[in-house]
């Protein structure tokens, strides 16, 4: 069983649709009981960063995923939550990956980065099986995550290389949405349940 | 490097796809699911639906319309068309939709942008302005071209993007529906003037004039109506053709 978390930060409405597609089973779930006791988890997330960790709070998750043992996959916000700490309301997160959130400059590019760019993979991973360097997926965001020693493909926005993918132990983080890339996108979504 | 979008538009009256000449003479063209997916597999980067109808049920078929959509397509598409509350935009967004556009409510009610950037983030949250000259300037019109404001185009659009809105969706009345372009002057100058996408709107007769707004224009997206349901210009057409040109563009 998949739990896809609902913690009230954007739509889950795509995610249980690309689910519903790939004929998986899953669960929409707050949950912390149910998260904890799921094989794989997916934590995605659209909206102001300050918010989303103060649902977390509320709905006394946020320890819980720290600790969580079980891949997990986070998908836009979903990744940069996964963070130190955000610049978008200045917030602590859940500090899985020891690296910042940080905002793209307005002089350099158009914020939001917005439609579709592609990925360099630069170290292998099983979310990537069937895709190629190069490929290219569905981005919307403002803010982004350096390249760090987590990261596992990069974009690049006008000059400006970041973290499109993620990866440390059973934590996995993507920066685009796999929900709304197409085919690619519906492929790392099932090497996600299928190979982590 | 990211690439130019490809943005068919798609106008729906109580459920349906209807296709017409400025709400004229409206034809029905079938589901928007099947041309959705039609145009999802021709290589569209995203869609918009603009929602025509009058009727008090709108909301209603507009979430039903947004739901069946988002289980068929695996692409991003906005709706737009009378949407005014923030619960309307929570709805939508829930239903499954990625963005809204929001065009005659935000003339009446500037914060309408910031609520809904801060609760939705400003991707979501898309600004659709109808401008239109007037031998010396540039206004802005409402309810579907209908009404003239006091607003200035250029202004309102740098005023949209500082209150929150993620993208600008510019329409120029002027070129709408004649086929003789995008507005290029106009857009070149948004282009450098705010820093969220511009989305280039009215005007579409070619395959040159989507190069020439990528290009000289710099515009981020192009969209376009009649161009695409009657077929004229096909999607893949258009995409190889800007790829020959030097446009990145996803095929």
């Amino acid at each position: 069983m998949i739990a896809l978390i609902d913690y009230g930060s954007g739509n889950v409405a795509s995610v249980v649709n690309a689910l519903t597609e790939l004929k998986e089973e899953f669960k929409v779930t707050n949950n912390e009981v149910e998260i904890c006791k799921a094989d794989k988890i997916i934590f995605p997330g659209v909206g102001e960063a300050s918010f989303a960790i103060r649902q977390l709070h509320m709905l006394n998750l946020f320890s819980a995923l720290r600790m969580i043992k079980k891949p997990m996959l986070g998908i836009c916000l979903g990744l940069q939550l996964m963070a130190d700490h955000s610049t978008e309301g200045n917030v602590a997160c859940l500090g899985i990956f020891r690296v910042n959130v940080e905002k793209f400059d307005p002089a350099k590019t158009k914020v939001p980065h917005m439609g579709w760019n592609d990925i360099q993979i630069k170290s292998s991973s099983k979310l990537f099986n069937g895709i190629e360097s190069g490929e290219r997926f569905y981005f919307a965001n403002s803010f982004y995550i350096p390249v760090n020693v987590c990261t596992t493909a990069v974009t690049d926005n006008n000059g400006t290389l970041f973290s499109s993918a993620m990866e440390k132990e059973n934590f996995y983080g993507v920066q685009f949405h796999p929900e709304k890339s197409g085919d690619a996108g519906l492929r790392l979504i099932k090497n996600f349940i299928e190979l982590c | 490097m990211l690439c130019k979008r490809i943005i068919p538009c798609l106008d729906v009256k109580d459920g349906r796809v209807v296709k017409g000449t400025n709400f004229i003479n409206l034809i029905d063209a079938g589901s928007p699911v099947e041309l959705a997916e039609r145009y999802s597999k021709e290589g569209a980067d995203e869609l918009v639906f603009l929602d025509i109808t009058a009727s008090s049920e709108k909301r209603k078929t507009l979430v039903e319309l947004v739901k069946d959509v988002a289980k068929a397509i695996r692409i991003p598409f906005t709706v737009g068309g009378g949407i005014s509350e923030l619960s309307d935009i929570e709805l939508l967004l829930k239903a499954g939709a990625d963005k809204v556009s929001l065009n005659s409510s935000i003339v009446k009610n500037p914060e309408l942008i910031t609520k809904a950037s801060r609760q939705f983030g400003s991707q979501a949250v898309v600004a659709a302005i109808d401008v239109k000259y007037n031998g010396t300037e540039y206004k802005v019109y409402i309810k579907g071209g209908r009404e003239e404001t006091d607003l200035i185009g250029m202004e309102w659009c740098k005023r949209v993007a500082e209150l929150g809105a993620g993208e600008i969706l510019l329409t120029s009345m002027d070129r709408d529906g004649t086929k003789e372009g995008y507005d290029l002057k106009f857009l070149k100058e948004l282009s450098s003037v705010v820093s969220v996408p511009v989305i280039a709107s009215g005007g579409a007769g070619k395959k040159e004039d989507f190069l020439s707004a990528f290009k000289d224009a710099n515009v981020d997206a192009c969209l376009a109506a009649s161009l695409f349901h009657f077929n004229i210009l096909p999607i893949k057409d258009l995409k190889y053709y800007l790829k020959e040109n030097n446009v990145a563009v996803r095929i």
